[in-house]
């Protein structure tokens, strides 16, 4: 039984300063007891000779500095895993909150796991089709990626990584595959969608929910994607299962953090939120990957809404400089009816280029990838340019790419929520849509695809 | 291999085979990286540590009376008030010897692939490997003879430690005389290769030698920098040169291209060896390199790139304070060879992370913040690995020369130029290539703005160029970039009135400057051919593209109107000349005369026709060409 103190001094916001300690260890785990009985659980964030700074994942309201017992439990925040979480729900400290039974654990994992050599890395270049053109064909998602989802309020992020979480699959193969869902600060109904979605579509039977809802403790915010991330890796690299991660949503889990260092009046950085919100982040990020010698992986969506749909606001900037690319969506295209409105030019897949190509995907993907790319650029520039001056100032060439860059959206972009768009369907859409502008417009792709899939377009309807 | 390396962990024996260097203190606080420890007494800036019962790694950053301030390169959970603490009687140093080149290792120098071995896909804590392989034997050929007077730095021998890197064994800093000694022999780093009887008595030299990475090692000179660091990538070497031994900074957005830039330097840049330090960056990214530098050929050498290369990786999930360690790691390993006589290139990737680690410590410090809450001196300390870069002539009595070429890309929040790292980076070094997110988001790659950026070293790369490249070298450049420029004074203009109000002479332009853009500037990194070109290439490639503009304006002062200058089929071989293989130049000659006669062929028919017959004819030739 470990020792009891009596003796907390301070409380300020979601901190406790607990006095003449003896024997504590930085990151330890502490349980409090509140003068009425009910336990609350936390972590050492500073130990000076006897003073502790605890930080109460369940917040501070109610604690008082009298009778206010502190245990110090001698190990860090741990997990049960076991296969047996698969299909279950639990609230962010991992106790079950579905009304089942309790989880006999196959081992407990300290959920802060350890850094993964890099040299242990194996490098993620498998192909996950997720049916969705602009991600497959555009921004390639291949297994063991990060790729954030770079959102803003109001916009269907969580249709999409539901769509994603449903649809994905590696071409040609059968293997075991489940999603870990983290939820913080999340409202009702958002976490409703996904559990009620996972129903739907059986998927419940392979996902282990993580709830930290937008009403429960802030702090207890911190600790959800690492639970998350600790039972993704039980699962994909000691029971070789193929785990896709969403993490949703990331912003409510920076806030958190500020929230902690401001109550520790940390030197702030960049609007309020900590210096190491960058290492801190990239402990998180970091955790998905593939192994060498190990045939399970992990895949993660992080989710964020950018505050004032703002890509250069700390949250989604850090994050991007640690994911391996971004989808963003866009608010116009949002308005233009488009689902799902990926805003094509921003977004990006740093690893794409291992994952695509012949044997994979096929052998035309990356160059028609580029032209479409290229296209569309000139195509919405030329577009601003209407806007100014009116279609008439275009040459003729522009006016061909304005017409390119609508059809795009539509065909290309847009497409059903239950749509499931083979690659090759993908590819051949972009063909299509290439066959718009002449032949020597292609000067990034290489001369052999030409010959074998483009076709002009008649221009009709500009002339 | 790994299991003949002499391990020494603190998970199966405690600090038990690690004999106590120095005074036992006791930890007084904890938080985060940082452990404050009293009791440390004689303890000095700067010299290791080790913490708690796992024997962590540490360095002291602050005395405050018997306050010692430790950063402690492993994740301090678990330590607490009165773990123990040991001085190790030395600052944080790094092993330098034969068995660096193709090493992975950490910011601290202790190689990933035997931590792998031993301890499995994640890194424990605690683990203690030496750097270099003390069971390994090398060749060790003499070149300095018994009797010979020697002064820190001579060559006293070499080891062939890959077919490509002839490793120069060196008298160490302080140590001269008269060789007593020396043989050829297998040897390992540690075993004497040559005795030196100097005044202060008999020295054994070895192979391997320690210096502290926080400390420039000796040289005997500085010298401006003056040839070329060539890169293959146009760009660069053609609008923006860097020299060998200069200084360069990629600063730009998350998305912009930054780490691409630094692999493809990594690939293609002509130093004999490079650096790579992956500093609070991807795991994945150090994995790319990992695998792909063996695969890919060096087209000079003709052998693996991995051969020439030394990589240091402290991604960003890896301990803060072993990450503010790495840049000094990786700039120490390149002086080594540098002294050896070498031109060695170093990349960091990326000096913002290295900039944040030192924010997390000196908040944590309770530092006075200066701007974005970095510490004060972090454009001093900035300044301090960028000038150990440089053009200079090694200690020793041969007096040769050897390179650095640092090249540092910068992250700035939110690609804000304004940010305190890339402000106090732009003061010493002296190119700049900027990225842009407009360019990346178009998939112009590299997206290096060609109005922004800038290379301080053109001039004197310029006569470099002229004589080893081509004499129209910076004629050329100079005419392509007022091409640029004026295209960019007029987007404003026809983004106001329309680009039919041009005239067009200025509509001949932008299609130019376009060509300039999609054809020369832009470069894939990820096509067999495209990712390399060389400075010939180079040459050819952008003369071509002016060849057609010299033409086509005059074909338009000749009375032709624009739209026929623009449909000539030579266009599009130009669209397609950077796909033309190394070993095909003779294409570009024939370009250009096609070119030549399309634009005769416009303004008069007759003439063409003579000339295109005679061409006929001189190819029909057995010319064997």
């Amino acid at each position: 039984m470990p020792k009891e103190y009596l003796t907390v001094r301070q409380i300020t916001g979601p901190l406790i300063f607990v006095e003449e300690v003896e024997g504590v260890t930085y990151g330890e785990l502490v349980e409090i007891q509140l003068s009425e009985g009910t336990v609350r659980r936390g972590r050492v964030l500073d130990i000076n000779e006897d003073r502790a700074l605890v930080q109460v994942f369940e917040g501070t309201a109610g604690i008082k500095t009298e009778q206010t017992k502190v245990r110090f439990l001698g190990r860090g925040q741990e997990v049960g895993v076991s296969m047996d979480m698969l299909g279950r729900v639990f609230d962010g400290f991992g106790r079950p909150i579905d009304g089942g039974p309790e989880i006999i654990p196959d081992k407990r994992l300290n959920i802060n796991g350890n850094p993964m050599n890099p040299y242990a890395r194996d490098y993620p270049d498998e192909f996950i089709q997720t049916g969705i053109s602009t991600i497959d064909g555009l921004n390639p998602l291949v297994r063991g990626q990060k790729l954030p989802i770079f959102s803003g309020s109001g916009l269907p992020h969580a249709r999409l990584a539901a769509q994603i979480a449903r649809q994905a699959m590696v071409l040609g193969s059968e293997e075991q595959f489940a999603v870990v869902f983290a939820a913080m600060g999340i409202t009702f109904e958002e976490s409703d969608f996904f559990i009620t979605d996972f129903r739907r579509t059986g998927a419940i039977e392979r996902t282990v929910l993580f709830i930290n809802l937008a009403d429960d403790p802030p702090i207890e915010r911190i600790a959800v994607p690492r639970l998350a991330l600790t039972t993704a890796e039980y699962l994909a690299f000691e029971q070789d299962m193929h785990i896709l991660v969403i993490l949703t949503d990331m912003t409510n889990y920076c806030e958190a953090m500020r929230e902690v260092s401001a109550a520790r009046k940390e030197v702030p950085g960049r609007r309020g939120y900590p210096g190491y919100m960058y290492t801190d982040l990239a402990q998180i990020y970091e955790r998905a990957g593939r192994m060498k010698g190990k045939k399970g992986s992990i895949t993660q969506f992080p989710i964020l809404t950018m505050p004032e749909d703002d890509k250069t606001h700390p949250i989604p900037d850090l994050t991007g400089y640690i994911t391996e690319g971004q989808i963003i969506l866009s608010r116009s295209l949002q308005g233009e009816g488009i689902y799902p409105p990926v805003d094509v030019l921003p977004s990006l897949s740093r690893l794409k280029d291992k994952g695509i190509g012949e044997g994979k995907t096929r052998g035309d993907h990356a160059d028609v990838m580029n032209q479409l790319y290229a296209a569309y650029a000139r195509g919405k520039n030329a577009q601003e340019l209407v806007m100014v001056l009116g279609e008439s100032a275009l040459s003729e060439m522009d006016v061909r790419y304005v017409r390119f860059a609508e059809a795009f959206e539509q065909q290309y972009v847009q497409q059903g929520e239950d749509e499931n768009r083979p690659i090759e369907r993908t590819l051949e859409i972009g063909w299509d849509l290439l066959g718009m502008l002449p032949r020597g417009e292609l000067k990034r792709i290489r001369d052999e695809h030409i010959e074998q899939y483009y076709e002009a377009q008649p221009v009709g309807s500009r002339h | 291999m790994g299991e003949e390396n002499e391990l020494r962990s603190s998970q199966t024996h405690p600090g038990a085979n690690q004999k106590s260097e120095g005074p036992q203190g006791r930890v007084v606080r904890v938080s985060g990286p940082l452990v404050v420890a009293t009791g440390l007494t004689g303890g000095r800036m700067h010299e290791m540590v080790r913490v708690g019962e796992q024997r962590l790694f540490g360095e002291i950053i602050e005395i405050r009376g018997d306050s010692y301030s430790i950063q402690v390169y492993e994740e301090t959970e678990g330590i607490g008030p009165g773990d123990p603490a040991e001085t190790m009687g030395e600052p944080l140093s790094v092993e330098l010897g034969p068995g660096l080149i193709g090493a992975i290792y950490d910011g601290v120098q202790r190689p990933l692939d035997i931590l792998e071995q031993h301890w499995g896909a994640y890194i424990v804590r605690g683990a203690e490997v030496e750097a270099l392989d003390r069971q390994h034997r090398w060749a060790f050929q003499p070149v300095a003879k018994e009797g010979e007077q020697v002064i820190p730095g001579d060559i006293l021998g070499t080891v062939q430690e890959t077919p490509v890197v002839e490793h120069r064994v060196m008298v160490p800093p302080g140590v001269a005389g008269k060789i007593r000694h020396i043989e050829e022999k297998q040897a390992t780093i540690t075993d004497t290769v040559a005795l030196i009887e100097g005044e202060d008595g008999e020295n054994k030299v070895t192979m391997m030698q320690r210096w502290p990475v926080r400390q420039a090692r000796p040289i005997a000179q500085k010298l401006p920098p003056e040839t070329m660091l060539v890169t293959g990538q146009r760009v660069i070497d053609t609008f923006f040169p860097l020299a060998k031994g200069g200084t360069a900074c990629i600063p730009g957005p998350f998305g912009s291209g930054k780490t691409v830039v630094q692999h493809q330097l990594c690939k293609w840049a002509n130093a004999d060896i490079i650096v790579y330090v992956g500093c609070g960056e991807r795991g994945n990214e150090m994995t790319d390199v990992l695998l792909e530098l063996p695969q890919i050929e060096d087209p000079r050498t003709g052998q693996a790139l991995i051969k020439r290369t030394v990589l240091v990786a402290n991604t960003s999930n890896m301990p803060v304070a072993a990450r503010e360690a790495s840049v000094f790691t990786g700039i120490t390993i390149a002086e080594y060879f540098r002294d050896m006589g070498y031109d060695v290139a170093l990349m960091a990737d990326s000096t913002s992370r290295w900039a944040e680690a030192m924010r997390e410590i000196s908040g944590r410090l309770e530092e006075m913040p200066g701007e974005e809450g970095y510490p004060p001196y972090l454009a001093s300390r900035i300044a301090s690995f960028y000038e150990r870069a440089g053009r200079v002539i090694a200690s020793g009595k041969d007096r040769r020369e050897g390179t650095i070429s640092f090249i540092g890309a910068v992250s700035p929040p939110g690609g804000d130029l304004s940010d305190p790292v890339v402000q106090s980076t732009l003061r010493v070094v002296q190119v700049f290539w900027s990225l842009e997110d407009e360019l990346a988001s178009a998939r112009h790659f590299p997206a290096i703005s060609w109005l922004r950026s800038y290379s301080l070293y053109q001039g004197a790369v310029d006569r470099w160029a002229e004589q080893n490249a081509n004499e129209g070298w910076s004629a050329n450049r100079r005419r392509a970039m007022s091409i640029l420029q004026r295209e960019s004074e007029l987007e404003e203009l026809v983004r106001l009135v329309g680009v039919e109000s041009l005239s067009a002479e200025d509509r001949l332009l932008m299609e130019v400057a376009r060509m300039l853009r999609e054809d020369f500037l832009h470069q894939s990194a990820f096509d067999e051919i495209d990712t390399y070109t060389g400075l010939d290439k180079q040459f050819r490639l952008l003369g071509v593209i002016l060849l057609f503009d010299r033409l086509a304006r005059q074909a338009l002062q000749q009375g032709m109107e624009l739209e026929q200058v623009l449909q000539i089929p030579a266009i599009e071989g130009i669209a397609r000349a950077k796909r033309i293989p190394p070993d095909q130049m003779q294409i570009f000659d024939r370009l250009a005369s096609q070119v030549q006669r399309e634009m005769q062929g416009l303004t008069s028919p007759q003439e063409a026709e003579e000339t295109r017959q005679a061409e006929r004819e001189k190819q029909e030739e057995p010319t064997g060409a």
